[in-house]
């Protein structure tokens, strides 16, 4: 086989555009974390909880699975291959929230882990918060009018 | 519907949300951490429409898990908030309604911070 169809083959057989690979790979991340956290929502409605407080009790799973993973390194090495997989489900925001805590470790608790850990999270609940008030005055508006 | 048909819508509906914000990531450079805070915003406006919540019913944590169930949370705290206590409802209900999520991963994070050494940077 001469090199030019050596260079034709390597090139058939090598991963196609890594976008078409992130995006699978994402895609079978992000819904299986969204399976486990329904397989863990039957559970608990299956063990008595109502349906609201179970959807509570899943997140708070999910969160501590993740900050777990996190601060055992494991997270990481699943996030390089699972992107937004890992990112968008509720794991993501803990994983955020865990990792910029250890980091800020060595410059103390207070002004450290205390402040860093409201590095992403702070974003996240601000503007979250921002929209929430929004919605709500809207909203408020809106009934008064009778609607 | 069948617990295997729920999976399955589960699974897709989770899936695609999320590749929605691979393809952001990857064609925009969009940080990881806006990324949240647009997911976040997100489901609050897809719960004020009314969109939310008839997808919640089909699809499930395919929704509530991703973090535009965290908005859609927010969202539903504020207006079952406004409903009770009127207007002062806009600036309660949306802590109240999300407060097991950021309580939880913050006493996590600090628990973390306490016990393990391990280095890990992500954002």
């Amino acid at each position: 086989m001469n090199s030019e169809a050596k260079k034709q083959l390597i090139k058939k057989h090598s991963p196609g555009s890594s976008l078409f690979k992130d995006l699978i790979l994402s895609f079978i991340f992000g819904g299986g974390i969204c399976v486990i956290g329904q397989l863990l929502f039957e559970l608990y409605t299956t063990l008595g909880l109502d349906k609201k407080l179970s959807s509570t009790v899943v997140t708070v799973t999910l969160i501590f699975i993740a900050a777990l993973l996190t601060a055992l390194g494991i997270f990481d090495k699943i996030a390089k291959h699972a992107g937004a997989g890992t990112l968008v489900p509720v794991t993501g925001f803990s994983n955020a929230v865990v990792s910029q805590a250890m980091d800020a470790k060595s410059e103390g608790y207070v002004l450290g882990v205390g402040a860093k850990i409201y590095t992403v999270a702070g974003p996240v609940i601000l503007f979250g918060l921002l929209s929430g008030v929004v919605y709500g005055v809207i909203y408020y508006i809106y009934s008064l009018l009778g609607g | 519907m069948s617990m295997t048909e729920q999976l399955i819508l589960t699974f897709i509906s989770g899936g695609i949300i999320c590749a929605i914000a691979q393809v952001l990531i990857d064609l925009t450079r969009i940080t990881p951490a806006r990324i949240l805070v647009i997911y976040v915003s997100v489901g609050v406006l897809l719960f004020a429409v009314g969109v939310y919540e008839p997808m919640y019913e089909i699809f499930g944590s395919g929704v509530s898990v991703p973090l535009i169930g965290f908005g859609a949370n927010i969202a539903r705290g504020v207006r079952e908030a406004v409903d009770k206590e009127g207007f002062i409802g806009a600036l309660t209900g949306g802590l109240a309604a999300s407060s097991a999520g950021i309580t939880s991963a913050l006493l996590f994070g600090l628990f973390a911070s306490l016990l393990f050494k391990t280095k890990s940077k992500r954002m």
